[in-house]
C-alpha cells in the first residue's frame, strides 16, 4: 500500500501531508523525476548520436581461451576503459566495460547471476588496423570489433544481428577528484561532464570551463528539498544498441504500459527505478515498484535479448526508423520496394556502476528464455496452494473477522487457499508481532485455518520501527545492521510505524539474521501455514526523495545509488530463505514482493502494486504481467477488484474472471473501500465469482505443471501469443489476450457493458476449442465471441491435452487425492499431447528425492498413451483418471484400456453435435503406464 | 483404482431410545429413499437419464443434477445428507465428502479420507438444547417485558396525545392572552413615548440656556483678559497679542486683520465685543489656562457605543443564546448564536463628566414609564410561555411521529442512550437520535450517524436500524451505523465493530424484538427423519 491514512498517522510532517493530499485522485507526477530533473539522465540525453570519441586500442588486445580484453580510449579526455568480451555457453555474448584504472572500485552487481556464466572459446578470425573479427561458436556468428570509432557488431552469416555503440552514444563518466572550483586556476584541465562529449561537432576544442561550472548535478543535486550529496561526483554510463530488422521490442518492466514498447522520442525514456508510486497512472514510461533491465527484440526470423546488469537508476530510450510511418507509408515502402530496413535503436543510461551487458541471441523465443534463465535462474517452483485463490484486504479487522470471512467462503461454497493480513495485524506496525487486542491468539487462528487445510499470509515490511521496546529493532541496532546515512549514523525515515530504520539487506550477515527471525521460536505466533508478504521494499520512505531512500545513504562501502533497484530483491531473498530454514529446508516458501529486480523470480511471486478499481487498470494487468513473464517472472498478478476505490459489481466480476486466468490470483482492497468479499453483491454475482474461482481450481493441475516447466526451463507461464507464434506478425502487438502455457488462449472481457469480444486465434491450419462449449474454431482468424456476464472466452489448442481436477473443493489441499479428467483436444491431424505433473504440492522432495510423477500424454493413431518422463522418479499418488474427453473425435466402435498386459473395455459416450467422445471411468492410477485404444 | 464401493450404509438413528435400522444409499435423505431402489435402474432425479443401479454412488457422475452420486464427491453440484442423530440433520455439498475435514457431526462425510473425526452430535445436540432452552427462556421473559413495554407505550402515547390536545387548547388561550397583552403594551407605550420626548425636549432647552450663560461668562472673562490696560476697551493692539486668532494662518495677526476682526473699529467696549466674540471664540487661547481646549460640545445622541463588529471574537459565554441545542460540536451554530445575541446587548449610557446628566423623570413621566415597562414584561412573559408551549407541542408531536414499531414497543428507547466501552472507545447509541464514538482516553466525539430508518428485511424491518450521515471519513464516505436488534431481557449494546471502513455495526438486545414463543418443546426436531 502506498496511501496514507492521515487519520491514522498522526505524526506526519506537514510536508508529507501536503504531498499526499495533493495527489488524492491520481499520481502526483511532480513527486517523481523526469529525465530532465535527473541530472545524469539530462546530461546523457543531451548528448546526440554522432561519431564516438572512443577508440579501441587494438594493440592492447589479449585473448585467453574464452576472455578477450581490449582497452578503449576516449580521445577527448584520454581516459582508458577496459572492454571485456566473453562468449557464453548457450549462444550469448557478454560485454563488460569498466574504467581501466578507476580511482576506486565501481559497483558490480552481485547475487543476481546464479553463478559465473560458463564460457566458450573465442577465436580471432582476422585482425587488421581497423578491427578484429572474432568467431562466436559454431553458429557462423562473428563479432566484429571496429577500432575507430569503437563499435561492436554481431553478425550471423551476412546479417548484422545487433550493433553496440553504432550511434556513438557510449559514455562513461570516470571517477574523478572533486575540483575546488573557487581555487582552480583558469585553463586547468577540463573534465567533460560527459566524457564522450562531441566536441568535434562544434569543430573546435572549446575548453569552456564556465559552462562546466554551471553544469548542475555533478557533485550535488536537489529535488524537491532533498539534496543528494554525490561525494563521488558524476559516475553515469550509457551505451546504445542497434537492432536492424527489428520493429518490436518488449520487456524492461515495470511500467503501466502496453506490451510492445513505444519509441521514446519526444518524451521521457522508460525509467527503471523502484518507487512506491501513489495511485499510478497508466500508459506512460514512469518508473514503478520493480525493475528488470531486460529487453527482448523480436521479428519473424529471430528473438534476442539484452540484459543490462546494473542496479542503479536506469533510463532506456527507444527509437525506431519506422515508428513515425503510417500504415499507408509502410505499404508504400512495400509496394515500391523501399530499401530502408526497419531498425530499432535502444540506449541504456545508468547512474553508476559499470557496463555489463548480456546479449542473448536466441534465435527462438524459448532460447532467449532459457538463456536468461541460465544467467539469473528460473521461477521458483511454488507450493501448489499458492496457485489457488488468495483473499486479501487491508485489513481484516481481527481474528473474529478472519473467522467469519473463512466461514463465508464455505457458506457460499467458494474455494480459497490463503487469507491475508495487512499491516494492521501487527502491534503498532512492528512486524513479526501481533496486535494484542485484535490478534491475541494467532496460533488459534492459524490452527482454525489449518483445520480447513487453508493458509495465511501476514505482511512483513522492511522498515523497522525505531523503538527501544521492540526486539527486532534492538537486535538490528546491536548488530549494527541498519543502512547508514551519509554521515555514518543509522539512516532513518518515515514509514507506516512512524520513524523507521531500514535493515541493510545487501549485507549477507544481515540477511542470515533476518532469515533466522522466521524460525517458529523467534516469530511468535507463527505456524507452518503462515507465509509472508514483503511490501514497501522499494524501499518506500515517505519523507525521502521520490518517496524512497536517499541515494547517498550507505550500504557498507556502497552508496544506495549503486544498489537501489536490488534492495527489494534482497528483502524477498532473505524472507524466502527464512521460510525455507524454519522447516529445516524441507518446505517450499511462499513470499510475495512488490519491489523486484532481475533474479527476483527465484524467490516467489510479485504483484503489480497499488492499482485502482477502474476498467483500464483491469486491462493493463495483462500487458504488465506479460512483460514480467517475458523477463523471467512468471508468478505475477494484479489486485483483483483494484486496490484503490470501489469497483462496480460488473468490474469486480470481470476482474475475478480475468484474475482466475492469471498466475497470481489475489483479491485485495484499500482500507477505505467498502467490503467486497465475493458474496456481498447478490446471489447472481456470487455465483459468477464462484464459477470463475472454480474454473481456476479445476485447472490447477495444468497451472502446476506449467510452473514446474517454468522452474525447469524458464518458459513463461502466461505468455504473449507471439512467443508460440513467432512468425505471425498479427500477434506481435496483441496484449488484450494471452496464452497460458501453449495450450490455453484467454481473451478476458475487460470492457464495461461488453456484448462481445474479438479474439485472434493464431495458427494457420490449427484449430481451437471453446473450453465451455467444445465448439471448434479455425486458427489464423479474428473470431467474434458474443459474451454475457458469465462468459470467460477461453480456448484450448487443438493438439493439446490438459489434465483437470473437475471436483473442485474448498481448498487445493482438499483436492490432493482427487481424480483427473483429461481434456484431449485433437489437432486437424488427430494428434494431441500434454503433460501431467504430480508431487506432494509443498515440499522440496521433488528436488531432493525426485519424488514426483511426470508423465507424457500423447494421442496419436487413435491411441492415448501415458508414458513416464522420469523413470527414476518415485512418487505414489492415489489420484486416478476418472474421465477422458476427446474433442474433435469421431465415434469409435470400441474403446479398450491396455494396462499391465491386460485389456479391458471402457464405456464411452459420443456427442456427435460437438464431436466429443467421453470415456467413462477408465480408472487407472495417474502414475501408471497405460494406453487407451479407440477402435 | 481407489474408491469405495460401499453402496449401502446402515444408518442407525436413535429416537426416544428405540434403535431403528434403515437401509439406503450413502448420502440419501430418508425423504428421497424411495427414488433409490436397488432392484431397479436409477433415473436421475431431474429425469434426464436412466442408468443401471450399480452406477449409483460408483464415484462417477452420470446425472447432470448429481443425483446418482449422493454419497461421493463425483458430481460438482451434488449434495450429501448426514443424519447427525442426536443433533440436526443437514446437507453438505458433495465436495466436502472425504476432503479430510469433518463436516458432519456423525462423521459420515469422512468415510474414506483417513480424517480422524469424532461423533460430536450428542454433545452438539446437548449444547444446542441448552442454547435453545436459554433462548426460549429469554424469549419468554423478553416477550412478557415486551407486552409491558407495549402497554406502557400505549399508555404513554395516549397521555401524550391528550397532553398535546390539552396543550393545544391552552395554547389557544395563551395566544389570546398574548394578543391582549400586546394591545395593553402598545397602549401603555404611546403615552410613555410622548412623556419621554417631552422630558427630553425640556432638558435640551435647559441645556441650551446653560450653554448660552456659560458663553457669556467666558466672553466677559476674555474681555477682561484682552483688556490689558483695563481701560474698559479692547484695542487692536491688545487683540494682536493673540497670534492664534490670525485668520489667514500666516503666523502673525496684522493690524488690519485685527481690525477686520473687530468690525473695522479701533477698539470695542464690552457690548460691541459681543459681535467680535463669535469670530474669535473658537481660536482664542486663554492666557491663564492656555492648555485647556475650548469645551467641545458633545451632542447627547453621539454618545459612544461599543463597536459592533460581526467578525469579532465571540462574546462572553453568558451572551450565548440559551436556545442552542445540545449537540454543540458544530462550530457554525456558535457563530449564528453570536449574531442572534447581538441585538440584546445593552449599550451602556456613558455620561461625560463635563456634561450634566439628564435630570430624573418627573413623577408623572416615571409613572407612565413604569406602567409601560410592566406591560412589556407581561407581554414578553406571555410570549415566552407561548413559545415554550409551542416547543413542547412540537416535541411531543415529533415523538409521536416516529415509527416505534407495530405496537409502539420501541417507544421506551426514545430519548434514552446506551453505552458500550471497548478497549479503545466508548460507543453511545441514542435510539432514534444518533450513534457516536468517543476515545476512552480523551479526544473528541465522532458522530457515527444520525437516525435514518428501519432497514431490516422485508418480513421484519424492525430488526435493523440504520444511522446515516455521520462525520465524513478521509477519502471515504460519511460514517454510518447499522444497529442489529436481537431479543434479550436487557436493553443493552452488546458489541460494536467496523466491518468496512466507516461502516459500523452495533449489536443491541432489547425485549422489544422478542417474538411470541412458539408453544412447542424446544428440542431438536429431527422427527422428520425418524
Amino acid at each position: 500500500m502506498a496511501v496514507i491514512s492521515i487519520e491514522r498517522m498522526g505524526l506526519l510532517s506537514v510536508f508529507f501531508v501536503c504531498l499526499f493530499f495533493s495527489s488524492a485522485f491520481a499520481v502526483d507526477r511532480g513527486n517523481f523525476k523526469t529525465c530532465d530533473q535527473s541530472a545524469f539522465c539530462k546530461r546523457q540525453r543531451a548528448f546526440k548520436p554522432g561519431q564516438s570519441p572512443y577508440r579501441a586500442l587494438l594493440e592492447t588486445l589479449e585473448l585467453s581461451d574464452s576472455r578477450l580484453t581490449l582497452q578503449l580510449i576516449n580521445d577527448n579526455n584520454k581516459v582508458h576503459l577496459l572492454l571485456e568480451l566473453y562468449r557464453l555457453q548457450g549462444n550469448m555474448t557478454r560485454v563488460k566495460i569498466n574504467e581501466l584504472k578507476p580511482l576506486k572500485p565501481r559497483f558490480e552487481v552481485p547475487d543476481v547471476l546464479i553463478a559465473e556464466p560458463p564460457t566458450e572459446p573465442l577465436s580471432v578470425l582476422s585482425k587488421d588496423d581497423n578491427g578484429v573479427v572474432l568467431s562466436l561458436g559454431a553458429e557462423s556468428q562473428r563479432l566484429i570489433v571496429s577500432a575507430r570509432p569503437f563499435r561492436l557488431d554481431i553478425m550471423e552469416g551476412p546479417e548484422v544481428l545487433l550493433s553496440l555503440n553504432s550511434r556513438g552514444l557510449l559514455a562513461f563518466e570516470h571517477l574523478r577528484l572533486r575540483k575546488d572550483t573557487q581555487a582552480q586556476p583558469e585553463g586547468a584541465e577540463v573534465k567533460e561532464s560527459v566524457d564522450g562529449d562531441q566536441q568535434q561537432d562544434e569543430g573546435k576544442k572549446d575548453e569552456d570551463e564556465e559552462s562546466n561550472k554551471e553544469e548542475d548535478g555533478l557533485w550535488e543535486e536537489t529535488f524537491k528539498s532533498h539534496t543528494d550529496t554525490k561525494p563521488n561526483g558524476p559516475t553515469s554510463i550509457s551505451l546504445d544498441f542497434s537492432l536492424p530488422g527489428v520493429e518490436h521490442v518488449y520487456g524492461i518492466p515495470e511500467h503501466a504500459d502496453d506490451l510492445k514498447l513505444k519509441t521514446t522520442d519526444g518524451g521521457d525514456p522508460y525509467r527503471l527505478y523502484n518507487l512506491d508510486v501513489f495511485q499510478y497512472e497508466l500508459y506512460n514510461p514512469m518508473a514503478l515498484y520493480g525493475s528488470i533491465p531486460v529487453m527482448l527484440a523480436h521479428n519473424t526470423q529471430r528473438t534476442m535479448g539484452i540484459f543490462w546488469l546494473n542496479a542503479a537508476e536506469t533510463w532506456v530510450d527507444i527509437s525506431s526508423n519506422t515508428a513515425g510511418k503510417t500504415v499507408f507509408g509502410k505499404m508504400l515502402d512495400f509496394v515500391q520496394g523501399s530499401s530502408e530496413k526497419p531498425q530499432t535503436d535502444v540506449r541504456w543510461i545508468s547512474e553508476s556502476g559499470i557496463i555489463d551487458v548480456f546479449i542473448m541471441l536466441g534465435p527462438k523465443p524459448s532460447d532467449v528464455f532459457s538463456q536468461y534463465a541460465s544467467l539469473t535462474g528460473t521461477q521458483s517452483f511454488p507450493p501448489l496452494a499458492s496457485l489457488g485463490y488468495h483473499q486479501c484486504r487491508w485489513n481484516y479487522n481481527d481474528q473474529e473477522d478472519v473467522k467469519s470471512v473463512d466461514q463465508g467462503f464455505d457458506q457460499h461454497d467458494i474455494p480459497y487457499d490463503f487469507i491475508w493480513l495487512d499491516i494492521e495485524h501487527a502491534d503498532g506496525k512492528r512486524y513479526f508481532t501481533w496486535d494484542p487486542h485484535k490478534f491475541s491468539q494467532p496460533k488459534e487462528m492459524l490452527q482454525g485455518l489449518m483445520d480447513k487445510k487453508r493458509k495465511m499470509v501476514a505482511i512483513v515490511d522492511p522498515h523497522i520501527k525505531v523503538d527501544s521496546g521492540y526486539k527486532i529493532h534492538n537486535e538490528i541496532t546491536s548488530k549494527d545492521f541498519y543502512v547508514k546515512n551519509k554521515d555514518g549514523g543509522n539512516y532513518e525515515g518515515w514509514c507506516w510505524p512512524g520513524n523507521s530504520g531500514y535493515p541493510d539487506f545487501t549485507n549477507p550477515e544481515m540477511r542470515a539474521w533476518w532469515a533466522s527471525m522466521f524460525a517458529y521460536d523467534q516469530y511468535e505466533g507463527s505456524m507452518e501455514n503462515l507465509f509472508t508478504w514483503n511490501d514497501m521494499n522499494e524501499p518506500s520512505v515517505f519523507n525521502g526523495p521520490e518517496v524512497t531512500m536517499h541515494k547517498d545513504a550507505l550500504h557498507g562501502k556502497w552508496e544506495h545509488r549503486d544498489i537501489h533497484n536490488m534492495y527489494g530483491l534482497y528483502v524477498q531473498m532473505a524472507t524466502a530463505e527464512g521460510q525455507i530454514q524454519r522447516s529445516g529446508g524441507a518446505e517450499r516458501p511462499f513470499v510475495l514482493t512488490r519491489a523486484f529486480f532481475a533474479g527476483s523470480q527465484r524467490f516467489g511471486a510479485v504483484w503489480t502494486g497499488d492499482n485502482a478499481a477502474e476498467w483500464d487498470h483491469l486491462k493493463i494487468s495483462i500487458p504488465m504481467c506479460l512483460s514480467l513473464g517475458l523477463v523471467g517472472v512468471s508468478f505475477c498478478g494484479a489486485d483483483v477488484g483494484g486496490f484503490f476505490k470501489n469497483p462496480s459489481t460488473e468490474l469486480l466480476v470481470r476482474w475475478y474472471q480475468t484474475g482466475a486466468y492469471q498466475p497470481f490470483f489475489r483479491a485485495h482492497a484499500h482500507l477505505d473501500t467498502t467490503r467486497r468479499e465475493p458474496w456481498l453483491f447478490g446471489p447472481e454475482n456470487t455465483a459468477l465469482i464462484r464459477e470463475a474461482v472454480r474454473q481456476r481450481y479445476a485447472l490447477l493441475p495444468y497451472w502446476y505443471q506449467l510452473f514446474f516447466q517454468a522452474y525447469r526451463t524458464g518458459m513463461p507461464v502466461m505468455r504473449p501469443l507471439w512467443v508460440d507464434y513467432p512468425k505471425d506478425t498479427a500477434t506481435f502487438t496483441i496484449d488484450d489476450e494471452f496464452l497460458i502455457g501453449s495450450d490455453l488462449l484467454v481473451h478476458p472481457v475487460t470492457e464495461e457493458g461488453s456484448r462481445g469480444v474479438t479474439a485472434y486465434l493464431p495458427g494457420a491450419g490449427e484449430v481451437w476449442y471453446d473450453v465451455h462449449t467444445f465448439q471448434k474454431h479455425n486458427g489464423a482468424q479474428n473470431l467474434y465471441i458474443p459474451v454475457t456476464l458469465s462468459s470467460i472466452p477461453v480456448f484450448q489448442r487443438g493438439g493439446s491435452i490438459i489434465p483437470r481436477k473437475d471436483r473442485v473443493r474448498r481448498s487445493s489441499a482438499c483436492m490432493e487425492n482427487d481424480p483427473y479428467t483429461l481434456y484431449v483436444a485433437l489437432s486437424p491431424k488427430k494428434f494431441a499431447e500434454g503433460k501431467l505433473y504430480i508431487d506432494d504440492g509443498h515440499s522440496f522432495n521433488y528436488d531432493t528425492k525426485k519424488e514426483f510423477i511426470h508423465r507424457s500424454l500423447t494421442f496419436a493413431n487413435n491411441a492415448l498413451t501415458s508414458s513416464n518422463l522420469c523413470p527414476d522418479c518415485n512418487f505414489l499418488t492415489s489420484s486416478w483418471i476418472e474421465k477422458v474427453l476427446i474433442l474433435g473425435a469421431s465415434k469409435p466402435s470400441k474403446v479398450v484400456l491396455k494396462m499391465n498386459g491386460k485389456e479391458t473395455p471402457v464405456d464411452f459416450e459420443f456427442d456427435s453435435s460437438m464431436s466429443v467422445l467421453t470415456l467413462r471411468k477408465p480408472g487407472m492410477n495417474a502414475g501408471d503406464d497405460w494406453t487407451l485404444l479407440l477402435q | 483404482m481407489t474408491c469405495l464401493h460401499l453402496l449401502l450404509t446402515l444408518v442407525f438413528a436413535v429416537s426416544l431410545g428405540t434403535p431403528v435400522e434403515i437401509q439406503r444409499p450413502r448420502g440419501v435423505p430418508l425423504t428421497k429413499k424411495q427414488f433409490y431402489e436397488e432392484s431397479k435402474p436409477f433415473t436421475c432425479l431431474d429425469g434426464s437419464r436412466t442408468i443401471p443401479f450399480d452406477r449409483v454412488n460408483d464415484d462417477y457422475c452420470d446425472c447432470k443434477d448429481g443425483s446418482d452420486e449422493p454419497g461421493t464427491a463425483a458430481c460438482p453440484n451434488g449434495s450429501f445428507h448426514c443424519t447427525n442423530a442426536g443433533y440436526r440433520p443437514m446437507f453438505i455439498p458433495s465436495s466436502r465428502i472425504n476432503d479430510g475435514i469433518c463436516d458432519c457431526c456423525d462423521t459420515t462425510d469422512e468415510y474414506n479420507s483417513g480424517a480422524k473425526c469424532e461423533n460430536t452430535c450428542k454433545e452438539l445436540g446437548r449444547k444446542e438444547r441448552e442454547v435453545l432452552q436459554k433462548m426460549a427462556e429469554i424469549t419468554k421473559e423478553g416477550f412478557l417485558l415486551k407486552q409491558q413495554l407495549i402497554e406502557e407505550a400505549k399508555k404513554g402515547q395516549q397521555e401524550k396525545q391528550s397532553k398535546v390536545t390539552d396543550m393545544q387548547e391552552n395554547k389557544k388561550q395563551l395566544d389570546e392572552k398574548v394578543e391582549a397583552l400586546r394591545t395593553v403594551k402598545e397602549t401603555a407605550e404611546q403615552p410613555e413615548k410622548e412623556a419621554k420626548e417631552r422630558h427630553l425636549k425640556a432638558w435640551e432647552e435647559q441645556k441650551a440656556a446653560i450653554r448660552l450663560e456659560k458663553d457669556k461668562a467666558k466672553m466677559a472673562e476674555t474681555f477682561l483678559e484682552l483688556d490689558d490696560n483695563a481701560d474698559g476697551f479692547v484695542s487692536v493692539s491688545e487683540l494682536q497679542s493673540h497670534a492664534e486668532l490670525d485668520p489667514d494662518a500666516d503666523g502673525t495677526l496684522t493690524e488690519i486683520e485685527a481690525q477686520g476682526l473687530m468690525g473695522g473699529a479701533e477698539q470695542v467696549d464690552t457690548s460691541t465685543f459681543e459681535s467680535v466674540w463669535p469670530k474669535i471664540k473658537d481660536k482664542y487661547h486663554s492666557e491663564s489656562q492656555a492648555e485647556e481646549p475650548a469645551p467641545v460640545e458633545t451632542p447627547p445622541d453621539e454618545v459612544k457605543e461599543p463597536v459592533v463588529d460581526n467578525d469579532s471574537e465571540p462574546y462572553p459565554e453568558d451572551d450565548i443564546s440559551e436556545e442552542e441545542d445540545e449537540d454543540d460540536e458544530d462550530e457554525d451554530d456558535y457563530h449564528e448564536d453570536d449574531d442572534k445575541a447581538q441585538p440584546t446587548i445593552k449599550t451602556p449610557e456613558k455620561t461625560h463628566e463635563d456634561e450634566e446628566a439628564m435630570p430624573p423623570y418627573d413623577a408623572d413621566t416615571q409613572a407612565l414609564i413604569d406602567a409601560a415597562q410592566k406591560a412589556r414584561d407581561d407581554f414578553e412573559e406571555a410570549e415566552k410561555a407561548l413559545r415554550e408551549m409551542d416547543d413542547q407541542i412540537r416535541n411531543i408531536e415529533k415523538e409521536l411521529s416516529f415509527d416505534f414499531g407495530p405496537d409502539a414497543e420501541f417507544t421506551y428507547l426514545y430519548s434514552q442512550c446506551y453505552e458500550l466501552t471497548t478497549s479503545e472507545y466508548i460507543y453511545r447509541l441514542c435510539p432514534f437520535n444518533r450513534v457516536s464514538q468517543k476515545p476512552k482516553y480523551g479526544g473528541s466525539e465522532t458522530n457515527l450517524g444520525t437516525w435514518g430508518s428501519w432497514s431490516g428485511p422485508e418480513n421484519n424491518k424492525y430488526l435493523l436500524m440504520k444511522y446515516e450521515q455521520g462525520t465524513g471519513c478521509w477519502q471515504g464516505p460519511n460514517r454510518s451505523t447499522t444497529v442489529k436488534l436481537t431479543c434479550g431481557k436487557e436493553t443493552v449494546v452488546t458489541s460494536t465493530s467496523e466491518p468496512s471502513r466507516c461502516e459500523y455495526l452495533m449489536e443491541f438486545t432489547t425485549p422489544a424484538v422478542c417474538q411470541e414463543p412458539a408453544n412447542i418443546d424446544p428440542s431438536p426436531h429431527d422427527h422428520v427423519e425418524l
